[in-house]
Order: C-alpha cells, then sequence, then structure tokens
C-alpha cells in the first residue's frame, strides 16, 4: 500500500501540517538512531539511579555531576597511565583489555569515595546537603581541570574503549521491532549492563526488605528506627552504592561513549538526571523512560543540525539559530521540572538530616 | 555568625577579652586556609611527578605560592588588577549570599552574569555614540535589568510550580551559554568580522579610576556591598527575607508571603549576578566574543560560602580569591604550573570549610548556632520542609 499521497495530503494542511511534518520527521530519525539515543540515556539513566537510591534514602545529591566528573576522568588516566604496561591485544568480546577493567574498576572506586565524603558531611556532620553536594561539583571540576592541564601537556594515549556488541542482521532487521533490538543490544558492556542494573533496582526497591527499609528510611525516619533500622548505616550504604553507579555512567562517558576526556565532559548531566529522577517519580524505571526522552532531545539537538527535516517544517528550523537547538535538553528539563514536580511527591523526608534521638 | 549586623559579638564563655573573641571569628575562616594552602602544595609536589621529566621537588610550592602572592600584591599594577578580578567576585558574591539570606540556593550565578553581560553590551553598542553620564548608567541598567530577568525565571518557578532553584537555575546557566553563542554569532556579530565579536561599547564603557586598568565598577561594587548589607538589616524587606530564610512557615504566620519573597529575592540576585557581569562587560573586555565567560559564577558561590553570606565580609572574601586569580599568570609563568591550581584550592577551603564543625571541635571555638549545617548560610533546611530536588 502506498501511503505518500495521504502522508502529502497531510503535511499540506495549513499550520496543523507542521505537526504531522514534525511527527513525520521524529518517526524517521527515531529508529535509525536509536542507538545513539541508547547511548545518550544511558549515563543519564545511571546518574538518575544514583539520585533514586539516595533520595529513597533520605539524601539529597546534587554532587552526582561531580561524581561522574571525576569518575570519567579518573577512567582516561588510569587507562593513560596503564596502557604502556600491558601489550595485549582487545579480545573480540566488547573489545575488553585489562587495562580497561582496571580503569572501569578506579572509575567505580573514585566515585564510591566522593559519595562516602557526601554521606559524612551529609549524615554525619548534617551539613547542608546541597552545599555538599555542590562543594563536591566545584571541587570535581577544579580537580579534573587542573590535572588534565598537566597531563595533556604531551597528549597521550588513552586504553582505548569498549567496544559494541553486533547483534545478528535477522534480528535487526525485523520488520517494526528491528530498531528496538539495536537499541538495547548494539551497546557495550556498560551501557548493556545499565539496564540490568536499572531492572534490578527496580525489583530490589520494591521487592527486597532492605528497599523496603530505604523507603522507610526515607519517609519517617523516627519510626524507622523505633523499629530496629540503624538509619545512618542504611543511608550510608544506599548513597555510596548509588555513587558507584554514578562512577559507572562517568566510565561510560570517557572510555565506552568515547575515548577521551574534555573538560567539564558531563556538560550538565548530573543535573538532567535529577529531573528524569522527579519526572520518573523516584523510580528506577520511571527514571529510565524519563532519561530516554531527555536522550532523545539530546540526540535530536545534535541531529536536526545535521540532518534537518524537509519542507515547511525544515524552513521554519533553519531560520532559528543552531544553538537553540542545543539548549533544547536544558530548557526542556526547566519545563518538565515547573509543569511535574507539584504533582510528584518526594519521599518525606528527602533532604533532611537526621539526628538519633539522645539517650536520656 | 548568622545575622553579623552591628551587635558585638557575645565573648566565648570562661574566655572573654577582644584577643579569643576575634579568634572565635577568623578562627575558623583562617585555619581552613592555611589548611588548604598546605594541601595545596602536597598537590603540586605530587601531582609534578605525573609530567613526564618532571621530578620530586619540595621547593616548588614555595616558587609557586610566591608568584601566586607577588602577581596578587607585588606592585601597584597587580594590586590593581586583584581590585579588578574581585569586583565581579564581589558583585557575584553579593548575588549568591543575598539568595542564601532567604534559604535560596542560587547556582545560577553563572548564567545570569552571562545574560547581564549580554544586557549591558547590547545597551552599550546601542548607546556608543552618546554622551557618558548617559551611556554609563544606562548601559548598566540594562546588565542589571537583564540579570534581573534571568533570576526571576527560577524564582517565579519556585514560588508557583516548586520547581527547586537549584536544578532550574543550572539548567539556565547551559541555556545562557548557548544563547550568548547564538547572538554574538548572530544578530550582534559585526559584519564580516572572521570571528563571532560585538561592536565595542565606546563611550559607555567604565573610565579608568585608578592605576592602569583600575575601572568604576571596583568603586560600584564597594557601595554595592554596603547597600546590599543595608537593605538586609536596615530595611522591612531585607527583614522579611532573612525571616522567610529562617522559617518560611514562621514568617507566613507573621503575615509576610514567601513566595512573593522568593521571587524578588531570585530576581534582586539574578539582577546582582547581572551586575558582575556588567562590571566585567564595560570595565575590562568592552565587546563580547561568544567564548566570553569565566569561572565567576562558581567561584561566587565560593566567596559567598566563605563570608557565611555577610555582605560586608563579602568583599575580602572576593579579594583572597580575585587575588588569587590575578596571581595565577605569574605562578604559571614562574612555576609552570596551570592556573586550574586556583580551582583547586578554591574547592579545599570549600571542603575544609563544610567540615568546619570538626575543625571547631579540634580548635574548641564555641560556636553561637546551634542549627544542623556545617557552614552556617540561613540556608538550613527549614523544618519540615522536604527539598524536593
Amino acid at each position: 500500500m502506498d501511503i505518500t499521497p495521504l502522508v502529502n495530503g497531510l503535511y499540506g494542511i495549513p499550520v496543523l501540517g507542521l505537526v504531522f511534518q514534525a511527527i513525520g520527521y521524529l518517526v524517521a530519525v527515531i529508529p535509525p538512531n536509536s542507538t545513539s539515543i541508547m547511548s545518550q540515556a544511558t549515563p543519564l539513566a545511571l546518574a538518575a539511579l544514583c539520585g533514586v537510591l539516595c533520595e529513597r534514602s533520605g539524601v539529597v545529591n546534587i554532587g552526582i555531576e561531580g561524581t561522574m566528573l571525576a569518575s570519567a576522568f579518573t577512567a582516561w588516566v588510569v587507562g593513560v597511565a596503564i596502557n604502556p604496561m600491558f601489550q595485549a591485544a582487545p579480545t573480540d568480546v566488547f573489545g575488553i583489555t585489562i587495562p580497561l577493567v582496571i580503569a572501569l574498576i578506579a572509575a567505580i572506586g573514585v566515585a564510591l569515595l566522593i559519595s562516602a565524603l557526601h554521606a559524612w558531611l551529609s549524615i554525619s556532620l548534617r551539613a547542608d546537603q546541597i552545599i555538599s553536594g555542590t562543594i563536591i561539583n566545584i571541587a570535581a571540576f577544579g580537580v579534573t581541570g587542573y590535572l588534565d592541564q598537566l597531563i595533556s601537556k604531551t597528549s597521550p594515549a588513552g586504553a582505548g574503549e569498549f567496544t559494541r556488541f553486533t547483534p545478528p542482521d535477522a534480528l535487526t532487521n525485523l520488520p517494526g521491532v528491528g530498531w528496538i533490538v539495536s537499541m538495547f543490544l548494539n551497546q557495550g558492556p556498560i551501557a548493556m549492563s545499565a539496564i540490568v542494573l536499572i531492572v534490578g533496582a527496580q525489583v530490589w526497591l520494591f521487592r527486597s526488605r532492605w528497599g523496603l527499609r530505604t523507603r522507610a528510611v526515607g519517609e519517617h525516619p523516627r519510626a524507622a528506627e523505633t523499629v530496629g533500622i540503624d538509619v545512618i548505616r542504611l543511608r550510608y550504604k544506599n548513597v555510596m552504592i548509588g555513587g558507584m553507579f554514578a562512577g559507572l555512567g562517568g566510565a561510560f562517558l570517557s572510555i565506552e561513549a568515547t575515548n577521551s576526556f574534555q573538560l567539564g565532559m558531563t556538560n550538565g548531566r548530573g543535573f538532567i538526571a535529577l529531573a528524569a529522577m522527579i519526572m520518573g517519580r523516584w523510580t528506577p524505571l520511571g527514571a529510565f523512560a524519563s532519561a530516554l526522552l531527555f536522550a532523545t532531545f539530546l540526540q535530536l539537538g545534535q541531529l536536526i543540525n545535521i540532518a534537518p527535516p524537509g519542507g515547511d517544517l525544515g524552513t521554519i528550523m533553519s531560520a532559528v539559530p543552531a544553538q537553540l537547538f542545543d539548549a533544547l535538553p536544558y530548557i526542556l528539563t526547566i519545563v518538565i521540572l515547573a509543569g511535574v514536580v507539584g504533582r510528584s511527591v518526594p519521599p518525606a523526608a528527602d533532604g533532611q538530616p537526621y539526628e538519633r534521638e539522645s539517650a536520656t | 555568625m548568622r545575622s553579623a549586623g552591628p551587635k558585638p559579638t557575645v565573648p566565648v564563655k570562661g574566655r572573654p577579652g577582644l584577643a579569643s573573641r576575634a579568634w572565635s571569628v577568623a578562627a575558623v575562616p583562617v585555619v581552613v586556609i592555611g589548611l588548604s594552602v598546605l594541601l595545596g602544595a602536597v598537590i603540586i609536589v605530587f601531582s609534578e611527578l605525573l609530567v613526564p621529566g618532571h621530578t620530586f621537588d619540595i621547593g616548588l610550592p614555595v616558587v609557586a605560592y610566591s608568584a601566586l602572592v607577588s602577581g596578587a600584591l607585588g606592585n601597584p599594577d597587580a594590586v590593581v588588577s586583584t581590585l579588578v578580578y574581585s569586583t565581579p567576585l564581589i558583585f557575584g558574591g553579593l548575588a549568591v549570599g543575598f539568595g542564601f539570606k532567604a534559604g535560596l540556593f542560587n547556582i545560577g550565578a553563572q548564567g545570569q552574569f552571562l545574560v547581564g553581560a549580554l544586557g549591558a553590551v547590547m545597551a552599550g553598542v546601542a548607546l556608543a555614540e552618546v554622551p557618558a553620564p548617559i551611556a554609563i548608567p544606562l548601559a548598566a541598567l540594562a546588565g542589571f535589568v537583564a540579570g534581573g530577568i534571568w533570576g526571576f525565571i527560577p524564582g517565579f518557578l519556585k514560588a508557583v510550580s516548586g520547581a527547586h532553584e537549584v536544578v532550574s537555575t543550572i539548567m539556565l546557566n547551559y541555556v545562557a551559554v548557548q544563547l550568548l553563542a547564538a547572538l554574538v554569532s548572530g544578530p550582534l556579530k559585526v559584519p564580516r568580522s572572521p570571528s563571532p565579536v560585538t561592536f565595542d561599547v565606546g563611550n559607555a564603557a567604565f573610565p579608568v579610576i585608578l592605576g592602569r586598568n583600575g575601572h568604576l565598577g571596583i568603586a560600584l561594587a564597594l557601595l554595592a556591598a554596603v547597600f546590599v548589607w543595608w537593605l538586609l538589616y536596615r530595611t522591612t524587606w531585607g527583614f522579611e527575607v532573612r525571616a522567610v530564610g529562617a522559617n518560611p512557615d514562621a514568617a507566613r504566620y507573621a503575615g509576610m508571603r514567601p513566595k512573593l519573597i522568593t521571587i524578588a529575592t531570585m530576581t534582586f540576585s539574578g539582577a546582582l549576578a547581572g551586575l558582575a557581569g556588567t562590571s566585567v562587560l564595560l570595565g575590562v573586555t568592552h565587546s563580547m566574543t561568544s567564548s566570553f565567560g569565566t569561572t565567576v559564577g562558581f567561584d561566587s558561590i565560593a566567596v559567598a560560602l566563605l563570608a557565611r553570606s555577610n555582605p560586608l565580609v563579602i568583599i575580602p572574601a572576593a579579594l583572597l580569591f580575585g587575588g588569587m586569580r590575578a596571581g595565577a599568570g605569574l605562578m604559571q609563568i614562574k612555576a609552570q604550573i596551570p592556573v586550574e591550581l586556583v580551582d583547586v584550592l578554591q574547592a579545599t577551603i570549600l571542603l575544609f570549610l563544610v567540615a568546619s564543625p570538626v575543625l571547631r571541635r579540634v580548635l574548641r571555638v564555641g560556636r553561637r548556632h546551634s542549627g544542623p549545617t556545617g557552614v552556617d548560610t540561613a540556608a538550613t533546611p527549614a523544618a519540615g520542609e522536604a527539598v524536593a530536588i
């Protein structure tokens, strides 16, 4: 069946036709770019998962951005440092090499340390959690910038990057769903593990004893403590586990999506992730879905500049400065934050330091 | 230090006297800065090992720090340069600190800085031929208003929908960068110029009043600090701002309207940050390239935290960080240490500062403020109110 006349008819309607053209453009560009969209979504989803775990237990973490940046830098710099010691060829599976694995572990380790610092400042010292997070962001930006300046003097080569798994053509060419297959399977190890971790965290948070306790501590710590839950300890654990997810997301940027480190390469992803978390109502799966939406806009911002839509829509869009499309994900974040947050209820004890009742 | 007005500090119990009183105020900042300088020295020594061909040199921090200090204070030109670098930090520190006083966390100083500069350059270019006494105030006003608009947006969204200002201001920072790039490479660009740059602001530029390049903005920044202090501690509006910051529920029961205060505070905070951008544009660069932009926004947060949002203490705090920025260039030349070391020092100062409850315990300095925060801003999470990020 040829639907071209019908499509052309719809496109030709004044004003309303533009909407159809936009839909047509989205339908045309999203499936072929599904793999890139998932790549954009991976760091956002991992960072949002970090946010979910922290805030479900009652700790606000806006230092996710800095945690990711520090991990991205660590993964890259450890790869640079130890790569000359190993001369093994990359393996067939995901291009895994020993330096890359060590770099990944180091990145997660650094994220663990940073989140432990945030936990100590905000849980034990009961410092303002937003200030603690902001300081982590400033510190990460400063330290990575300084070390990057020192190291990049010699423009060293990194340890390469994880490569993507290539699913069989029979699957990716399936009509209608092939692009979904390649979206989730034509990925590297970190992106794939992100999907597993998100599903796992959803089950863990809502179907396990730890998850129930975590949510209790985030909603009503006093009540949780009266039934014998160690509020402080549980918050520490959640913040640190969440930090490891953020570290994984940071490592993704420098040793899976690319093979390099740039100053401030996280580019606000840690904050967009917080918006994704809110939009996903503090659930891992919801946050993942929102991350995919944001990722689509991040990708569209680039696509519109490379392959603009045709027709009237294209004419209108070419009149708009390209930079405004780059600003699109950030504007979307604000709009969603303003529109959704009113109806999206955070954990009741979110952001409040907990003080044990004195034993008097 | 929650409300360090003219009221004399109550002497610490058992250790009266002026010296101990001064110590109880200055101990934490002094120790924090001292520890940061030490940690910075350790970082310098060990990070040099990352550079091939460099060796372990225990004397390097001394070389670096002495270059830093002489670059900031070594001669009259250096002192003026320190003042010039400090000017936007005073405005920015006031902006962030004013927000803190109302319990608002304005991380968007960077974006308001850029949009303020954008407003100033647009008005300045238009007024370039107009006599200076008219052009300068109007261009500065344009920067003030532009920054205010950029601060109004998150304030309005927070009041109306509860969108937390931390995320929305950060997002607006990124939007501001793109807006600036779009305008400077588009409508504001000098025609047929090889690179994106705007016209010069001509007569709207701040006159030099001190040394080689000490511009009028320095004096304006000092006046602004005094003005903000007066506003906070001597006016009804300032009292309401502080009341809302201390306890929004109590303020509401007392008949104040926290939502209006939120909008007004964010707008004024943004306007002050806009003046920071204005002072750099009209005082230093006089035109705008697409790479316009510095680290003023984040430095301002550091300044406000170090000064605990006190408008008058913000001046020395800004001088400290401005001096480091001014001296960093000489340090890079003499000791081959990247200027980014200043960012590291700033970060360590902030880290030690937020851990100051531990320091206080070690130093046995009492604190008059029993709230839960380490850094005594007014941004203590208000009792019972969830921070919805």
